[in-house]
This record gives C-alpha cells, sequence and structure tokens, in this order.
C-alpha cells in the first residue's frame, strides 16, 4: 500500500504562464505546484488526523521520518507536542492521545 | 492567513486531491535513498526537470545525487529546494516587487527589481547547503525532513551587495543585527513567520548579497524569485527566498527561527553525545568541510585496472587546499589534483587516476580547507541532524 502511494505521481500538468529570463521588464509570473503525492494510510482515528494534521503540512511530512522501534509513541508524541507548542496548531487536548495512537500504529 | 474553519477545508481538500485510487494519481518513477524509508518519489516541477520529492506541501526537492557529476555548477532546473511555511507566493509580479529597507535606518527604502539592478551587479560562485542535508545518514536517526545527500547545490549568484543597499538607506548607530523576511506566510497566525537575522558587520561585509540572477537566468521561482539573500558559506537557512523585507534592529532578533531553531551545541565539535541533548546551543552558520565522489556510486561494478576518480568538495569559505583519496578504506592516501578555482565558495572539482586491483574496495575521500579543519573519520552527532561531514566512503567491486 505505502509502496503505491510512494510511487504515486501526476504528470506534469501545471505550467508557468509567464516566465522571463533575465529581462529588465517581466511579466507576472504564476506558478502552479503539482498535485500532492502520498495520502494518509488507514489507520485508527484517521479522521482526527487528517482534520488536524493536513491543513499545514503534506502527508508526506508524517510519511518519511524514520521507521522503527524507537519511532513509536514516544517519537510521535514529541512530534505532536512540537506542532502545537512551537507552530501553534490548534488541536484539542483530547485528540492529542488519539492522533499519536494513530501515527505510532500506521507509521 | 486561514482561520480555523478555513484551514479544516484545506485539510478536506488535500485530503481529496491525494485520496488513494484517485483517477489522477499516476505511477511513474520512484527512487529510493540509501536509509532506512528512503523511497520517495521523483517528481516533475514547473522549471526543473524530474527531482526526489521530499515533502509536496510546502514543497522540499532534493537533487539527484547524479547532478554532481555533471559539473561544478548545479544546473537551476536541478537545484534542491526547501520551503519552510506553506503559504508560497505563486503569483509574483516583478514589476510590481519592492523590498523594503526599514527599522534603524536614516531614509527607509523601497527598492523595486528595476532599482536594484540600476546598481552595480556583482556575481560570485556559491555553494548553498541546507543545515539538514545527509540527515537522514544520522544514527541514531532524528527527526526532520530526511534528506540525503542533494539538499545542495553551487551557483553563479548575480546581484547587488547587500552592504550598497544599507549604505544608501544609512544604517543608525547601535545597529547590532538585521533581519530578513521573504514572501512565504505560514499557514496559522500562530505558526512563526520565516524571519533570519545576520549580525550587522556580517549583512555588511560586502559579500552577502542580494541576488535577482542564478546562472545567468532569474531565479527560478522555488529558489526565491525575484529576489533572495545569498550568504557565502553559510547554510542555506540565511538565504531568505523571496526576499522583501529587511530590518534594522538595535536588538538580537529573538524570532522562532533563529532563537530555537537551527541551532548546534555551542562546544568545539558542535557535537554531542549521540542521543543526549547539548547544554548550550548558538546559531548555526558557517559549512563544515566536505567532498563527494561523483563518478562512482556505491555498490557499483568496475573494470579491473586504472580508472580516474573524480568529485567535488566545499568549504565554509576559506577554500579547499587538498583533497585526499584512499581506495583501501583510509589505510592510504593519495592526493586529488584539483580542478579549476572558481572562489572560496564555490564547489572545487577533483580527479585522482587509481588503479584498482579485482576485488573489493573501499574508496574515501578527505578534504582538507586554507584553514586546516578537514573532515572526520567517524561521523559526529547532534540532535538536529545538522553540519554532517563525516569522510565519505563509497564501495565498489572491480572485476
Amino acid at each position: 500500500m505505502n509502496r503505491l502511494f510512494t510511487l504515486a505521481l501526476l504528470p506534469a500538468i501545471a505550467a508557468i504562464t509567464a516566465l522571463s529570463l533575465g529581462s529588465l521588464t517581466a511579466a507576472p509570473v504564476k506558478y502552479k505546484l503539482p498535485e500532492e503525492t502520498v495520502a494518509l494510510k488507514p489507520g485508527p482515528n484517521l479522521e482526527v488526523v487528517k482534520n488536524n494534521c493536513t491543513a499545514c503540512h503534506s502527508v508526506d511530512y508524517i510519511s518519511t521520518q524514520p521507521r522503527g522501534p524507537k519511532f513509536k509513541k514516544d517519537f510521535w508524541q514529541a512530534e505532536v507536542t512540537k506542532m502545537i507548542k512551537v507552530y501553534g496548531a490548534p488541536i484539542d487536548d483530547a485528540d492529542v492521545p488519539k492522533i499519536v495512537d494513530y501515527l505510532a500504529a500506521t507509521y | 492567513m486561514l482561520d480555523r474553519r478555513e484551514m479544516m477545508k484545506r485539510a478536506g481538500v488535500a485530503a481529496l486531491a491525494t485520496g488513494f485510487g484517485s483517477s489522477k494519481l499516476l505511477a511513474l518513477q520512484s527512487t529510493t535513498l540509501p536509509i532506512g524509508n528512503g523511497e520517495r518519489p521523483l517528481v516533475k516541477y514547473p522549471q526543473k526537470r524530474p527531482l526526489i520529492g521530499l515533502t509536496s506541501r510546502p514543497p522540499q526537492l532534493e537533487t539527484p545525487f547524479s547532478v554532481f557529476n555533471e559539473g561544478p555548477i548545479t544546473a537551476n532546473d536541478a537545484f534542491f529546494v526547501r520551503y519552510h511555511l506553506a503559504q508560497v507566493p505563486l503569483d509574483i509580479d516583478p514589476d510590481k516587487f519592492t523590498v523594503e529597507i526599514k527599522g534603524k535606518v536614516d531614509h527607509p527604502l523601497k527598492l523595486s527589481l528595476k532599482d536594484l539592478k540600476k546598481l552595480p551587479a556583482v556575481e560570485l560562485v556559491a555553494v548553498n547547503q541546507c543545515s539538514g542535508n545527509s540527515r537522514g545518514f544520522f544514527d541514531p536517526r532524528v527527526a526532520g525532513g530526511q534528506l540525503g545527500n542533494g539538499a545542495m547545490g553551487n551557483a553563479r549568484w548575480r546581484g547587488v551587495p547587500l552592504k550598497a543597499v544599507l549604505d544608501k538607506a544609512g544604517v543608525q548607530q547601535g545597529v547590532k543585527q538585521v533581519s530578513f523576511n521573504g514572501m512565504d506566510q505560514p499557514v496559522t497566525d500562530k505558526t512563526p513567520d520565516f524571519v533570519k537575522a545576520l549580525d550587522i558587520d556580517h549583512a555588511r561585509d560586502g559579500e552577502v548579497m542580494l541576488a535577482y540572477g542564478m546562472n545567468g537566468a532569474d531565479l527560478p521561482v522555488l529558489n526565491g524569485f525575484p529576489l533572495r539573500l545569498v550568504v557565502p558559506g553559510y547554510y542555506g537557512t540565511y538565504w531568505v527566498k523571496h526576499l522583501n523585507e529587511i530590518t534594522l534592529l538595535d536588538n538580537v532578533f529573538d524570532g522562532f527561527w533563529m532563537k530555537s531553531a537551527y541551532r548546534i551545541p555551542d562546544n568545539d565539535c558542535h557535537c554531542v553525545e549521540p542521543g543526549t541533548a547539548p547544554k548550550a546551543t548558538i546559531p548555526i552558520n558557517r559549512f563544515t568541510v566536505r567532498s563527494f565522489i561523483t563518478n562512482v556510486i556505491d555498490g557499483a561494478k568496475l573494470k579491473r585496472g586504472g580508472t580516474t576518480l573524480k568529485g567535488i568538495a566545499f568549504d565554509g569559505g576559506k577554500g579547499i587546499k587538498e583533497v585526499a583519496v584512499s581506495i583501501d578504506g583510509g589505510k592510504t592516501w593519495n592526493t586529488a589534483r584539483l580542478g579549476k578555482d572558481l572562489g572560496k565558495y564555490s564547489f572545487r572539482e577533483w580527479q585522482l587516476p587509481v588503479k584498482l586491483a579485482a576485488g573489493s574496495h573501499e574508496l574515501r575521500v578527505r578534504a582538507t580547507n586554507n584553514a586546516g579543519d578537514t573532515q572526520p573519520n567517524e561521523a559526529k552527532w547532534n540532535p538536529a541532524g545538522y553540519l554532517r561531514n563525516v569522510v565519505e566512503t563509497v564501495r565498489v567491486t572491480a572485476a
């Protein structure tokens, strides 16, 4: 499953409408970012995680983190705490353990 | 800035857009970094060739390592991308763009791109490297962007010295630091805006540059179009993109991205025992010395006999004095021939003809700069995963 997600990639439909190279008078540059490539894996409290985590960043911020026994509950608890305390994520206290459980169980 | 409801809406849209099974998704290519959980998609962005996708929102793209064998200058379409905040400026009018110089100055300025291009231009070849380049190789692993060695690049930057602009504005007595802000913004106003600062003497050293050109072209959008700060020899965190606000301060800037983030241990090695926390920290600053073999990849099978190894070396601005290469796992070393000197902030190419007998070999490369700084045989560790510069090893088999 995860493999399919990381393999998934949208064709480069995005394009620059106006692009100037080294000129002094330049038209506005409109840039279109490609679609995101990774979705959340199924797991407990998926909706809570979706609502709280993906407004500010894409899912690959989660899925590319190190794996293994040292990267379970304590690791994800610290990450969620960082998102709230440092980056000001508006996450309800009640949602925190649900998010941590999902991350520890799923990644 | 978005309120919570808008954020939830966006989360919903993002979930839809990335929903598994969406007919829009199409499997193309991926690559695997030599680290645990290292599989990454190869993604094609406008103005960029396919690059290693670390994250989509905000975008973080790593340069495939083979690019560093193409020459000492990294092409604009291959140059790595790193953002912190997801509100990336995507609609930029270079004719309306201005950069403001304000705070403790006699004459606050608002300069257009045209104004800047009327000032005498300077050019400088300099490496930009992400603080967290190679973080994925840390042992034990640490949280953060799990990068291989591709969050670095070397370009010929064109622009005006920051000093010229500061002199025009008239720096007042007692100024201690200069802060730099770009057009990118956080999704919520609770997230600290990405603002960096330099000491006033550093900002006025004549080398720190407001750059509008990169390798003879405009900056690519994702590399900071239309104007970015270039801080030669310093980690990329200071190279603020889409730079539109320069503030002269009579205090030491205490924003999150200086005071709490991008800090290294305050000791001689800027390292701690793996798994421990430093007692005191300072802001990250100059690059450590690094060198790489670029024409042979780990695990390569080579023909036995003569071959020429080549690669790159760089440091934080003293310049590379020597590159030594070992083909026996570090027992004996030979001095490589250095390539053309493009300046003390540039990648320096090197090459060395070697003879490989049949069997397996551990190839190593170690650079020393003009201050005598070199690379450690054992990797140093710090909790944020910065400054990596261990002597690199490439294992090959000759037959």
